[in-house]
Order: C-alpha cells, then sequence, then structure tokens
C-alpha cells in the first residue's frame, strides 16, 4: 500500500480532520454527546490509518511503544490523581468540588474536564499498543520485502 | 410511529446479520459483517436518542474492533472448517432458554413508559439538577464522569488492565520480530 499515490494523498487529509474531529468529541463532551472514551477510540483509528498507509514503522516513529505504554499508564494516573487531589483539597475521593470551594460547580466542571482527558489518553493509548501488538508480525514480513 | 418502524427494521435486520454471520465460512466477511452489524445498532441507539452509546458503538463496535479483528485474522486462518454435526441437546437448550427470556420480557414495563421504575428513582434527580450540580449541560457526562467517577475509573483501570494483558500474551513476540528485523 506504500506507493499507492491517492491513499496516501486521501490519508494526509483525513488523519488531521480525524485528529481534530478526537479531540472536539473528547472537549465538547460536556455540551454534546461524546467523552474520552470515544475520543480516545477517534484518536487511535487516526494513527491506525496512518499505520495502515503509510507502514508500521512509519507509526511507530510517531508514537513509539514505549512512549503509548506510558501514556497508557499516565491516564490511569491523570484520573486517579485528581481524585488524591481532591482529597488533599478536603474532599472525598473523586468529589471534585472540593478542587474549587468558592464554586463547587466550577470545580466539578473542571475535575470532569480532567478525568475525561484521563480517560481519552488512557483509551487512545491502549487501543494503539493494541494495534502495535496485532499488527506487528504482518509488517515485520512486509518489510523484509524492501 | 415512524420512528418505532424504523427501529424495528433495524432490529430485524440486526437479526439477519447475525445469522449471516453465523452461516459464513469466511473469516474475514464474518469481520466485516460484525463492523456492519454494530452501524445498523448505532443507527436504533441515534432512533432511541441515546446518541453517547450511539457514538460508542459506532467508534468501538463498527471501527476498532473491525480494524482489531482483521488483524488477527492475519495472525490466523481465513476460514472456519465446515461443521456438520448437529447438537439436538444444545438446540433444545437455546430454544428453551429463549422462550423463557421471552415469557420474561412480558413482566417488563412498557417501551418508552415514563412510570417505569427505572424513570422513578434517580434519573428525575439528575436530569434537573445535574446542570447546577456539576455545570455540564450533557447529563450524561455528568452521570459517568462525576456521580459514577468511581465506576468509570474501574472502566479505565479494566481498559488498562486489558491492554497490560495483551502486552503480556503478544509483547514477547512483538520484541523477537523487532530484534529480527535489526539481524537483517
Amino acid at each position: 500500500m506504500q506507493h499507492d499515490l491517492i491513499l496516501r494523498i486521501a490519508a494526509k487529509l483525513l488523519i488531521p480532520m480525524i485528529m481534530l474531529y478526537a479531540l472536539y468529541v473528547q472537549f465538547h463532551g460536556d455540551y454534546g454527546p461524546g467523552g474520552g472514551f470515544q475520543a480516545g477510540v477517534i484518536f487511535a483509528v487516526s494513527i491506525f490509518l496512518y499505520a495502515l498507509v503509510f507502514g508500521l514503522p512509519a507509526a511507530m516513529r510517531v508514537f513509539s511503544p514505549t512512549l503509548v505504554q506510558a501514556l497508557a499508564a499516565a491516564g490511569v494516573l491523570l484520573y486517579a490523581g485528581v481524585g488524591v487531589v481532591s482529597m488533599i483539597s478536603g474532599g472525598n475521593f473523586l468529589d471534585y468540588g472540593a478542587l474549587n470551594p468558592g464554586d463547587r460547580a466550577l470545580g466539578e466542571h473542571i475535575g470532569v474536564l480532567l478525568i475525561e482527558l484521563g480517560v481519552g489518553i488512557t483509551v487512545a493509548a491502549v487501543m494503539i499498543m493494541l494495534f502495535y501488538l496485532f499488527a506487528s508480525p504482518i509488517d515485520a514480513d512486509d518489510s523484509g520485502g524492501h | 410511529m415512524t420512528e418505532n418502524l424504523l427501529i424495528l427494521l433495524l432490529l430485524v435486520m440486526l437479526i439477519v446479520i447475525a445469522v449471516a454471520v453465523h452461516r459464513l465460512r469466511s473469516l474475514f466477511a464474518a469481520a466485516m459483517l460484525f463492523g456492519l452489524f454494530s452501524l445498523v445498532a448505532a443507527l436504533a441507539y441515534v432512533l432511541l436518542d441515546a446518541v453517547d452509546v450511539a457514538l460508542t458503538e459506532a467508534a468501538v463496535g463498527a471501527g476498532i474492533s473491525t480494524i482489531l479483528m482483521l488483524s488477527t485474522l492475519a495472525l490466523t486462518h481465513q476460514r472456519t472448517e465446515a461443521r456438520h454435526r448437529r447438537h439436538l441437546a444444545a438446540l433444545c437448550t437455546v430454544i428453551f432458554t429463549g422462550a423463557v427470556l421471552l415469557w420474561a420480557t412480558t413482566d417488563m414495563p412498557g417501551f418508552a413508559d415514563p412510570e417505569s421504575p427505572v424513570h422513578q428513582h434517580l434519573a428525575p434527580y439528575f436530569l434537573q439538577e445535574s446542570a447546577s450540580d456539576i455545570g455540564i449541560p450533557n447529563a450524561v457526562t455528568s452521570i459517568l464522569a462525576s456521580y459514577r467517577g468511581y465506576d468509570t475509573l474501574g472502566e479505565v483501570v479494566v481498559v488498562f488492565t486489558a491492554g497490560v494483558a495483551v502486552l503480556g500474551l503478544l509483547g514477547g513476540r512483538r520484541s523477537s520480530g523487532r530484534q529480527r528485523r535489526e539481524e537483517d
């Protein structure tokens, strides 16, 4: 697939739009449908498309397997970290209102944004990780050809 | 009325696709039909006004799952072996269980009945108060991320654990592949 010009150009046009849409779904989840789970999956799809058209090694240069593994853990850490910070601020675990005692609703909003970001990072990273793991041997055979 | 008919049509399509997936011997076609199954299910969710679920179904079911199944196919065979034997006991069990489940649905509240228990307990509070409690218009996000924050944390940990498990199962093979490439 690496020499198909039309596919490459179409992918180049589509990938940034998919990424932008993922960010929209991520940060507009408070107002419309969407949230971290969906955004993470959509973002992962853009990397899948890149890997399918330009080859797995090219995708791994952008998001190295080590980075992806670290990000998968970082998302969970961010989520749980928000809970710990709200405990330190005097509330219960994951009681986001405690993040901003003056205006609890604003604190809740900030908390929701942060934990959704954590969800998005973990889901995207785990999906990319799974794809790398499943797709690796196929690509190893391909790269043997040239 | 037309909406109900559309939903009914989509449900019939789901059954048709499910039967087709079962009958197909080509795993590639079955994987593609699974993606179609999710897409039709997502349409049904949109008609039921469950847009968040529809978005998830379309992205995960039709998108990611299909790609992952196809990449798994590359590791295995493309076709299943034809099975000729029919298990009468299994057929009886399935028919019996299905009949019991159908019979049990007669006890369920009517479709979209506002008086049903699920719409009387916590749902009115969430719909009326979540906007002022959390400051977010989308009640689904409020429930998922704030009221049910523990559950969602658990879900993220499940996703993470699943990723780690697959890494443990397949990770060694990938690094050996990389070594082979480096040796080349």
